[in-house]
């Protein structure tokens, strides 16, 4: 089980560090083994700050990110590299992800060295080919070649296809659709499916609403930092709470209809309802804080389905 | 619905096969190809890369002229005093006497041989280059290196430590040096010079570190449970390789020149000869005013023709590891 408790990053910016930029503001959320999570968000929102505190290249300010009750702060040498042997991360920028100096298969010559120096070579290329061929890459087209001989798409499925080569348990998979065409897209999706069949974990941070509900079983919607609703897809789908979260769902380009219609549904009362704001009609702002003195940032509407304050700070009264 | 529920970490986990599955694609392994060596490390892919470098680099004419220049002297520096055995300061000629047959580039006013001085010197030359030049390349490289890439509180102290030698008056130190080390020979002036003239390499690729540091590349690398060191010198470094060779050209060069200037003015090596000493023997006993033109154009020249070949190498390589400038 992978679990976010209140997490928080503030990046140092400015000159001498010395402005705070709060990027992702107590996130918790847990995943477990077979589990597709959708985490959804506009740009800048923090879903990729999200992800790389999740696979430790970056630390956490505040909060607690562990595995399996393990806090992984305090992983180092063999820990940390048993932990990587579970999870693993796919980037959104293919091009930025391998190094210009080297030829592609490096990405897959750096996995050998730190896991399977002891196999033979016949044994590491059968397991190169059948990694790659699970993300529908030829193997003669792709390996020997500089990363910029490649598309963004080879090059985000030989990503997915050295994340394969270790019995991962998690994987993060950062925008990895984007890059690729409608049918290698689905192909991808489909090896996602599988992947999750076989009891992988996988977080996967999308801006695509259609994306994340067709693929996950959870969604967590952030906005600027703060999670705003989560819960299971069908329900956040089905029944968004939070106004932010309408306003997504009803922006998402559907092929049948034209933006000029959705924004007049909106602004016809469509868009945030009047009632106020559910997170504090759940939990008043005068109610005690709980038993640790910390504020829950959420509050259940459902089984399963959460919702936060249409404030987003969540500080005081909103309505 | 209106009781509230206290949420931190509370998200139920949907349905999950809980026991740890195989994710290995069950894809059947293809036989392996004959002729497709397995996806290997990035040693051959080094090579070809050196290999076109050297290509393009032998193409270029200020290389070239640069590479011809100090051939040329380290030849002397290697050959001449197999010509000139012996002492180079003894004192073995008429005095004061002018190029001639004999006495190729002259004699000193106490008769000494100024070819034989002066062979000796740039051999000492090369050396305060390679050795101070170098010392000061290790040590702004990996002060330059480990700042970049650990950043925060590591950088803030090496930082700190780069602004101080760099404001530390060199001049000064040396002037107590001077006092307290009666017997000092080239090689000591050599760490000296390494030891203050590091601080702006260590800067300049403190600066090209941190900004490859944010490439995902490094956090792949990281990802894959690279250590450290093998992620600074396997990923960043060959990404500045030309830079830290041009680096170090240009700490070989100012190296030199730093010899010469604390020769000249009499706080260079007390035993043994440079071409800095030369210059500051032939002004000590007025060889300007003597027209005793022998005893200093040629140290004079040889240290310009040295430094100002390793300058124009610079260039030219600036032209061939930059694509862009190279002349197709
Ligand atoms: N290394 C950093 N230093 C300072 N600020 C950063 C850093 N990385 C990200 N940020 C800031 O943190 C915020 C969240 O960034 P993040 O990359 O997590 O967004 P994102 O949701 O992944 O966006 P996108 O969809 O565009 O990828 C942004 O405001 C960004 O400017
Ligand atoms: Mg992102």
């Amino acid at each position: 089980m992978l679990t976010l408790d209140r997490v928080s990053k503030v990046y140092k910016v400015g000159t001498f560090g010395g402005k705070d930029l709060p990027a992702v503001r107590g996130v918790s959320f847990e995943m477990g083994p077979g589990e597709v999570v959708s985490l959804i968000g506009e740009s800048g929102s923090g879903k990729t700050t999200v992800g790389k505190m999740i696979l430790r290249l970056i630390s956490v300010t505040t909060g607690r990110i562990s595995i399996d009750g393990t806090d992984i702060a305090t992983l180092g040498g063999d820990g940390l590299r048993a932990y990587y042997r579970t999870v693993q991360g796919v980037f959104q920028d293919p091009f930025s992800s391998f190094n210009p100096m080297y030829k592609a298969d490096h990405v897959l010559g750096m996995m050998r060295r730190q896991y399977f120096s002891g196999l033979a070579d016949a044994d590491w290329l059968a397991k190169v080919e059948a990694s790659l061929q699970a993300v529908n890459l030829d193997p003669g087209q792709t390996l020997h070649k500089y990363p910029h001989q490649l598309s963004g798409g080879q090059l985000q499925r030989l990503l997915v296809a050295r994340a394969l080569l270790l019995d991962i348990r998690y994987l993060v998979a950062d925008e990895i659709i984007s890059m690729l065409d409608a049918s290698t897209r689905i192909d991808v999706l489909n090896l996602l499916g599988e992947l999750r069949e076989r009891g992988l974990g996988i977080l996967f941070i999308t801006h695509d609403l259609s994306l994340g509900n067709y693929i996950s079983d959870r969604t967590v919607i952030l906005r600027r930092g703060n999670v705003v609703e989560m819960g299971a897809t069908a329900k956040v789908f089905g029944n968004p709470l939070h106004p932010y979260s309408r306003m997504l769902i009803a922006a998402a380009p559907q092929l049948h209809r034209k933006w000029a219609a959705v924004a007049a549904e909106l602004g016809a009362g469509g868009g945030p309802r009047p009632e106020g704001c559910l997170f504090h009609r759940l939990y008043p702002p005068d109610r005690p804080a709980g038993a640790d003195g910390e504020r829950p940032t959420l509050a259940r509407a459902e089984d399963d389905h959460f919702v936060g304050c249409v404030r987003l700070d969540g500080e005081g009264a909103c309505s | 619905m209106n009781d509230p529920e206290r949420i931190s970490s509370a998200v139920p986990v949907g349905a999950a096969a809980p026991d740890r599955a195989p994710i290995q694609p069950a894809a059947p392994a293809p036989a392996p190809r004959p002729g497709e060596p397995a996806a290997a490390s990035g040693r051959a892919e080094a090579v070809g890369r050196r290999r076109e470098i050297l290509y393009f680099a032998l193409r270029d004419r200020k290389v070239l002229v640069g590479l011809g220049i100090l051939i040329v002297f380290v030849a002397a520096a290697v050959v001449g005093p197999l010509i000139r055995p012996g002492d180079p300061d003894a004192f073995v000629g008429p005095m004061a006497a002018a190029p001639s047959r004999e006495w190729w580039f002259g004699t000193t006013t106490f008769g000494q041989d100024v070819f034989a001085q002066f062979v000796y010197g740039v051999g000492s030359t090369f050396l305060v280059g390679l050795f101070g030049g170098g010392l000061a390349a290790l040590i702004g490289m990996t002060v330059g290196f480990v700042a970049g890439y650990r950043g925060g509180v590591v950088d803030e102290i090496l930082n700190m430590l780069t602004n101080v030698v760099l404001v530390i008056p060199t001049l000064a130190l040396l002037l107590i040096a001077a006092a307290y080390l009666t017997a000092r020979g080239v090689l000591v002036e050599a760490v000296f010079i390494g030891l203050t003239s590091w601080p702006w390499a260590a800067r300049a690729i403190r600066a090209q570190t941190f900004s490859l540091n944010t490439r995902e590349f490094v956090d792949l690398a990281r990802l894959t449970g690279v250590p450290s060191w093998r992620v600074i010198f396997g990923e960043i470094a060959p990404n500045m390789g030309s830079y830290l060779f041009m680096t170090f050209i240009l700490l070989f060069g100012g190296a030199i020149l730093i010899a010469a200037t604390l020769d000249f003015i009499g706080l260079g090596p007390t035993s043994g000869s440079s071409l800095g000493m030369m210059m500051y023997n032939a002004v000590a006993w007025s060889a300007l005013q003597l027209g005793m033109w022998w005893w200093f154009i040629p140290p004079g020249l040889g240290i310009t023709a040295i430094v100002g070949a390793l300058y124009v190498m610079n260039v030219g390589l600036d032209e061939i590891f930059n694509p862009r400038l190279r002349k197709m």
